[in-house]
């Protein structure tokens, strides 16, 4: 990096990083307050983009392909222009901050640490959208959080980058802080703005209508992640064409990984997109697998993405359409690469997994995980998910046959496309992926006697008399 | 509020807990009821509902957990009905039904934080507290040892991922803990 900022020791960004939405994390001096904002430049975007025409901003975030950051990858400018033509209703934005995927922890560090740069970003959004109310949704766990952003919100609202009249444009904005209270299922767009109207977080069916049309009661309504919002600020400060120039063309931008589980230097870490594969993620940024260890599987986009097996053939095509064998760590890292072999980059949580890890095990924490988050509105996924966490752990437990890791991945296949939201996907896909992957290690955990077996004590008891020890 | 005893009284009937020693009881006072209705004025006309969560937190923060009583105020100002308040308490797993201690331990137990060891620092946790695992069940996961100081709650991912094992106190996290540091821990908190 050509400017000198210094980080704390031990927090110093790779050199194979680029940082734009991390600038200032970890920056020593550096405080969450609108000073130190301002004195690197803050707010000087919000004043060139509020001389503007609102559609100018929303062609200009069109223009630069930024895609979101929760997940989906949907084009944000695209989704902006979603809210119905002649729209007579007030529009509301909402800043999506239930960061609950397991394995990415990207916002954390943002609302932490540099809370001005996404209100800024929160802002512009809002005036593109002409929203005159906005809603910064923060997850229960972060508490600190809720309040470093609450003081940000005064700050800003004293220095006249909020309220009435922001910069005499003659344009009202009022941005409150709304606090969940320990919901995965609120991450769910629909869920969230459920949450938001004091009902309980059910999502709602999504087609026909999207929240740009018919969402924060009944009006249209904005969801966008919190990496969405400080990369909206990153195309108006830079300009859609520059912002367009940098990294994979389908998906430009930095983005964001968070990388957890079994490497020597886990973190966050800011690349281009598409400027580095996962291999030289997790070897070179990383520094490979623990002491005597090696890489088993990676699961590439947060917990609900498929994993992939490190020692896989993956068969990819060269430009000139010749066949080449690759695996998981030759594809790059951006948003789309990953989805042509079976799998999802996501939210950017990258969970790394040895070979000291029983596959079994680590899928049996995952059924838990959606077991109990599940919000129990579609009967699939809510009888489903206990099911699949009963068979995972009966199979860990020893007491599986073979066939329970057929009926596992046969539940998982009956939960996925049933569901009014994407949680139906996000809990089977693991259970698909690792029982077709890693099939062997289900396997050599299960015995064909204990198919004939009783699988509940209450159940051994009452027909104790016709079983026999083997 | 008129409302006639129904069977959301069996839903949200009032388990003591040892904890409760050290939170107020609740009591409607103009203070609270004051800065309900600013949470309420935060919202736009006639969308009071949407304060039912703002109004939990803070009934929370203040008295412990949400008791009983404390619903059917919690309705009035939202202008919902008590059951709905009801629904909206058991539905959240972060919103509490018992009290919990003191000092409430929040202890990661997803993937990447049970990777690092977020399970052993669970049992590790109970022990110094003095608070039997088997009491950490899927209908109340919070178990609150006996002298109230302290309670735990194994909760899914606290987004920390890459450096685990997370435990929450409260409202501070630490990160990469180990047992030794769980020591240091308490021994602060008791201190205060």
């Amino acid at each position: 990096m050509s400017e000198n900022i210094k980080y704390l020791p031990g927090r110093e960004p790779h050199p194979r990083e680029t940082r734009r939405i991390y600038r200032n994390i970890n920056r020593v001096g550096y405080d969450p307050s609108i000073k130190c904002f301002m004195k690197d430049g803050g707010y000087e975007t919000l004043k060139k983009v509020i001389k503007m025409e609102p559609a100018d901003v929303i062609n200009e975030v069109k223009k630069s392909g930024l895609r979101g950051r929760g997940g989906a990858g949907f084009p944000t400018g695209v989704k902006w222009t979603f809210i119905p033509k002649g729209n007579t209703k007030p529009v509301y934005l909402v800043c999506n901050c239930d960061e609950s995927e397991p394995g990415t922890f990207k916002d954390r560090f943002i609302v932490h640490q540099d809370p001005h740069q996404l209100l800024e970003g929160m802002i512009i959004a809002c005036y593109a959208v002409q929203a005159h109310y906005a809603v910064f949704y923060i997850r229960e766990e972060f508490p600190e959080a809720a309040k470093i952003m609450s003081k940000a919100i005064e700050e800003a609202e004293a220095k006249g980058f909020l309220g009435k009249n922001i910069l005499k444009s003659g344009f009202d904005l009022q941005i409150i802080v709304h606090r969940g209270a320990g919901a995965y299922i609120c991450g769910e767009e629909t869920g969230l703005i459920n949450s938001i109207e004091g009902e309980r977080p059910y999502p709602r069916i999504k087609p026909p209508f999207f929240p740009a049309a018919i969402g924060l009661w009944g009006c249209p309504t904005i969801v966008n992640n919190v990496e969405s919002l400080c990369q909206v600020r990153q195309v108006m400060l830079r300009g859609a064409e520059a912002y367009a120039q940098e990294g994979a063309q389908r998906s430009p931008g930095t983005r964001i990984i968070g990388v957890s589980g079994d490497v020597k230097r886990p973190g966050v870490y800011e690349f281009v997109s598409g400027s580095i594969s996962y291999g030289e993620l997790l070897y070179e940024v990383c520094g490979g697998p623990k002491r005597g260890r090696k890489f088993k599987a990676i699961i590439p986009g947060g917990a609900s993405a498929k994993v992939m097996r490190c020692d896989e053939v993956l068969k990819d095509r060269n430009p000139d359409g010749s066949v080449k064998e690759i695996s998981v760590f030759d594809i790059p890292m951006d948003l789309d690469s990953i989805a042509r072999f079976g799998s999802m980059s996501g939210s950017g949580g990258v969970i790394v997994m040895d070979d000291t890890r029983s596959m079994p095990h680590i899928l049996n924490n995952l059924n838990r995980f959606f077991a109990w988050e599940s919000c129990g509105q579609c009967s699939p996924c809510r009888e489903g998910n206990p099911w699949m966490l009963k068979l995972s752990t009966r199979i860990c437990n020893g007491q599986g046959s073979p066939e329970d890791v057929d009926l596992l991945k046969d539940v998982a296949d009956n939960i996925c496309g049933r569901t009014v939201c994407a949680f139906g996907e996000a809990c089977s896909w693991p259970t698909q992926a690792f029982t077709t992957k890693f099939r062997d290690e289900f396997l050599a955990l299960t015995k064909p006697i204990n198919a004939l077996k009783p699988h509940s004590e209450e159940a051994a008891e009452a027909c104790k008399f016709l079983t026999r020890e083997d | 509020m008129s409302e006639t005893p129904n069977a959301i009284d069996a839903i949200t009937e009032h388990i003591p807990s040892p904890g409760e020693q050290f939170f107020p009881k609740f009591e409607v006072t103009p203070e609270l009821v004051a800065e309900a209705q600013k949470l309420v004025a935060q919202y736009p006309e006639g969308k009071e509902k949407s304060a039912v969560l703002p109004i939990i937190h803070m009934v929370q923060e203040k008295f412990g957990f949400v008791c009983p009583e404390c619903m059917p105020w919690i309705a009035e100002m939202c202008r919902c009905s008590t059951i709905h308040v009801a629904g909206i308490v058991t539905f959240y797993p972060g919103i509490h039904r018992i009290c919990p201690g003191k000092y409430h331990f929040r202890v990661c137990h997803t993937v990447a934080c049970a990777m690092s060891g977020g399970e052993e620092l669970i049992d590790y946790i109970c022990k110094k507290i003095g608070v039997n695992p088997a009491d950490m069940t899927d209908a109340e996961p919070m178990a609150v040892s006996p002298d109230g100081l302290w309670s735990i709650e194994a909760v899914e991912c606290l987004a920390n991922c890459g450096f685990g094992p997370n435990v929450m106190v409260n409202d501070t996290l630490y990160s990469e803990v180990t047992p030794k540091k769980i020591d240091e821990i308490i021994a602060s908190y008791s201190k205060k």
